[in-house]
């Protein structure tokens, strides 16, 4: 048996996705900006996905900017925003437990000589608002903040901290990493004060490198990319017809059917999580329920080393990840799993299991018996 | 300038004697493999005990020099304008030539030494040198004859045709892969094994290499990074077969049956048997190892003694009396530092003690290892027979 429950770093696109790529591949393929019926036909799925995806948000099409995925969107929302508004300030403000596509563009804006502010969180993993508050000053130019952490789950308060950071500075731009959250979350930026939202693609059933911002009407932003003037001089470079296609139609599948969708993986991780507890010496670092982001479930085993129990359920066809996929990669523990005060015996015995559409309550058992079977050979053998 | 030829000096090979042949072959051999990968068509070829290169259609220069600075026996690369037309006054235009292109800032001094292989060639080889001279210093002014210490060498040698060079590449020197017979490499995915195989293969022996993959403590990532060195060896070594060993139930089983301290050294005399076992089998005569004295634990006088013993084979350390930053060196001046330091673990650190033995009391390893009778003969068999082969080249 074969179970991928590491959806919260790719995911397996969906049919309609992977026909919709083909087809803009082989028929439809096209320069968007071609004069041309070639040209115009490829521009159409462009169209199409953008209007599909405002509608998503309840946004203008005008206010969705195609990227090459999550980071980009990140890049762009932060040293975009911060370049092209010199005269808000140069202090920005974010968390502790960001992704590093925030965490590294931040610190390149810090060498350019912006001065940046980490909120801590509690063990919850949610940033204390009154810290927030305490924070803002009126040379504050951006507020940065993920909507559900990509390692724990934890969503934050984005409305309230959207309502704090007008009523302190009216000017300052708020940006939301969503891109854990985007498809499990129904988001209505006008609603919810938020300027900026980064989306990527692959974590929603779409192609790997495609992703959008979503911009405010009226909020200055930068281009990252010159040459061509795409997508009104906002990004250039030819258009990602087929990435872009596919993002539209896994954006209309995630949203059409959403409550079914989020009850599905909501049940999958309480399932998960209760069965879990079968289990000895664990600590689940993730809320059940609506408390958190309906796809991750954080666990910790005492005695095991994360990455050794990762490549012994892979060894039989279960995957997850240890921490998050994207700073895993790096000796050191994570920091969100830092800033939620986790016992340093757990630290190190820490996976994630995330969930996607084609996940299974049998696979989610046959991962439980096969948990039951490898913990206690490998709590026996370890080094010191 | 557009090199079509090139001479490849070699140092050690002359003076085999009656051997001579075999080693040029096996240059010849090396070079060949070491081409095959480059852009465009070349053929060696032995010609009154030197080797040319002659290039039999365009190529890149940096390429080409860049692949035979990694053939093991050249001791120089000499790029060479041949001409066959050997009339001597169109000899003098092409010197003339050669020198403009070759020396776009004139400022230099220079000899000319010329050689007559061709007896009958009219102009002595003195007359030719004086001559020749003359028409450089003529043509450029800036430059200045100097016999004893010029900063250019100008060979020009009649022969069948004419050769005419000044360039001489440092080669790595050492002699031909596939001369000196084929020793197993213990690779690790450390810094110094790969190391001790590059130094092993400067020799002209032939390398195999064993690795010991220890799911799931070391990950696909791990084999991954060995498979890229082992590549990265083979560039100079030629192709190695890689032999991929899971160890991880003997591994364990040790873990179970012995004392944790000795864990590491009982192990390493595992390794070595296996080694040993699998180089009977594919034809290798020594072992190698990247082993350099008390570098750690496991590296001891008493640990290396320990380790050994199991062998009957010679055990190879090239590295023996190499500080670690000298190891970094080499590996840093071969390519393979960069890959050597990606961290994934590797199976002799996912069980070491807190405080492992440094000082190994053979009878005591000896009486520890009759905990593990029961089972460790059939074990290693299986180890053996079911390990992985791959080619790295």
């Amino acid at each position: 048996m074969e179970a991928y429950f590491d959806n919260s770093a790719s995911t397996r696109v969906l049919d309609g996705v992977r026909d919709i790529v083909v087809k803009t591949m082989t028929e439809d393929y096209g320069n968007a900006a071609a004069k041309h019926r070639k040209g115009v036909e490829a521009e159409r799925y462009i169209r199409e996905a953008r209007a599909v995806i405002a509608d998503t948000l309840k946004v203008q099409e005008k206010e969705i900017l195609f990227t090459s995925g999550g980071s980009e969107s990140n890049n762009m929302a932060l040293i975009g925003t911060a370049l092209a508004n010199p005269r808000l300030g140069k202090h920005i403000i974010s968390t502790a437990i960001e992704h590093p596509s925030v965490y590294n563009p931040l610190a390149y804006l810090e060498s350019l000589g912006y001065e940046i502010t980490f909120l801590q969180v509690d063990e919850n993993g949610h940033i204390r608002l009154e810290e927030l508050q305490a924070a803002i000053r009126p040379d504050t130019v951006l507020v940065s903040v993920m909507y559900v952490n990509n390692e724990i789950g934890a969503v934050e308060p984005i409305e309230e901290i959207s309502r704090i950071v007008r009523e302190a500075n009216p000017k300052t731009i708020f940006h939301v990493d969503a891109i854990q959250a985007y498809g499990k979350f129904r988001i209505r930026p006008k609603k919810q004060g938020i300027d900026l939202l980064s989306v990527s693609g692959h974590k929603i059933h779409a192609p790997k490198g495609v992703g959008f911002l979503y911009i405010r009407d009226g909020v200055k932003v930068k281009p990252l990319f010159y040459g061509g003037g795409q997508q009104d001089g906002m990004r250039s470079g030819t258009e990602n017809v087929p990435g872009t296609a596919g993002l539209g139609v896994a954006a209309r599948e995630m949203y059409e059917h959403f409550d079914e969708h989020v009850r599905r993986i909501t049940e999958l991780k309480d399932y998960m999580t209760d069965r879990l507890g079968e289990l000895t010496d664990v600590k689940i670092n993730s809320k059940k329920g609506a408390e958190s982001a309906p796809q991750i479930v954080s666990v910790s085993f005492g005695g095991v080393r994360s990455e050794v129990l990762l490549h012994a359920l892979e060894d039989k066809g279960i995957y997850v990840s240890s921490g998050s996929a994207c700073s895993s990669h790096h000796p050191g523990v994570s920091g969100s799993l830092k800033g939620i005060g986790l016992p340093p015996k757990y630290l190190d015995g820490t996976i994630r299991i995330s969930f996607g559409v084609f996940n299974t309550k049998e696979e989610v058992d046959y991962c439980i018996d096969t948990l039951k079977e490898l913990l206690p050979v490998l709590r026996r053998y370890k080094r010191g | 300038m557009v090199y079509q030829s090139f001479l490849i000096k070699y140092a050690e090979i002359g003076t085999k004697g009656k051997n001579r042949y075999l080693f040029e072959d096996a240059l010849i051999k090396q070079m060949k493999n070491a081409l095959k990968k480059v852009e465009g068509r070349f053929t060696a070829s032995k010609e009154a005990g030197r080797i040319y290169l002659q290039a039999e259609s365009e190529y890149d220069y940096d390429e080409v020099i860049d692949a035979l600075k990694r053939v093991f026996g050249i001791a120089w690369i000499c790029p060479m304008l041949q001409i066959e037309e050997k009339d001597f006054e169109n000899l003098k235009k092409v010197v003339v030539d050669y020198i403009g292109e070759v020396y776009p800032d004139k400022h230099f001094t220079f000899k000319v030494d010329s050689r007559r292989a061709d007896k009958n060639y009219p102009v002595h080889s003195e007359d030719m040198n004086r001559q020749l001279g003359e028409v450089i210093l003529d043509a450029y002014p800036e430059t200045s004859v100097d016999v004893h210490n010029p900063d250019v060498l100008l060979k020009v040698e009649v022969r069948k045709v004419v050769n005419i060079y000044s360039q001489m590449i440092p080669g790595p020197g050492g002699m031909p892969v596939g001369t000196n017979g084929k020793a197993m490499l213990l690779l690790s995915g450390g810094i110094d094994s790969p190391v001790a195989g590059y130094m092993i293969a400067k020799r002209g022996v032939k390398i195999d290499a064993v690795y010991f993959h220890a799911p799931p403590y070391t990950s696909d990532r791990a084999k991954q990074k060995v498979i890229d060195l082992a590549k990265l060896v083979a560039r100079y070594s030629g192709p190695i077969p890689l032999h991929i060993v899971n160890f991880t139930d003997i591994q364990l089983y040790i873990y179970d049956q012995c004392p944790h301290e000795e864990l590491t050294i009982i192990m390493r005399r595992y390794m070595m048997k296996i080694a040993e076992e699998i180089s009977k089998k594919t034809g290798c005569l020594a072992l190698i190892t990247g082993e350099s004295i008390g570098q750690v634990a496991s590296q001891t006088v008493q640990s290396l003694a320990a380790t050994n013993e199991v062998c009957t084979m010679p055990v190879f350390r090239p590295l023996i009396g190499f500080d670690k930053q000298e190891i970094v060196d080499i590996s840093e001046k071969i390519g393979t530092f960069e890959t050597s330091i990606q961290p994934y673990e590797d199976c002799c650190t996912i069980f070491v003690a807190k405080h492992p033995v440094i000082k190994p009391n053979l009878n005591m390893i000896r009486r520890s290892e009759m905990n593990l009778a029961e089972k460790i003969d059939e074990m290693v068999q299986t180890a053996i027979e079911t390990a992985e082969v791959v080619w790295c080249d």
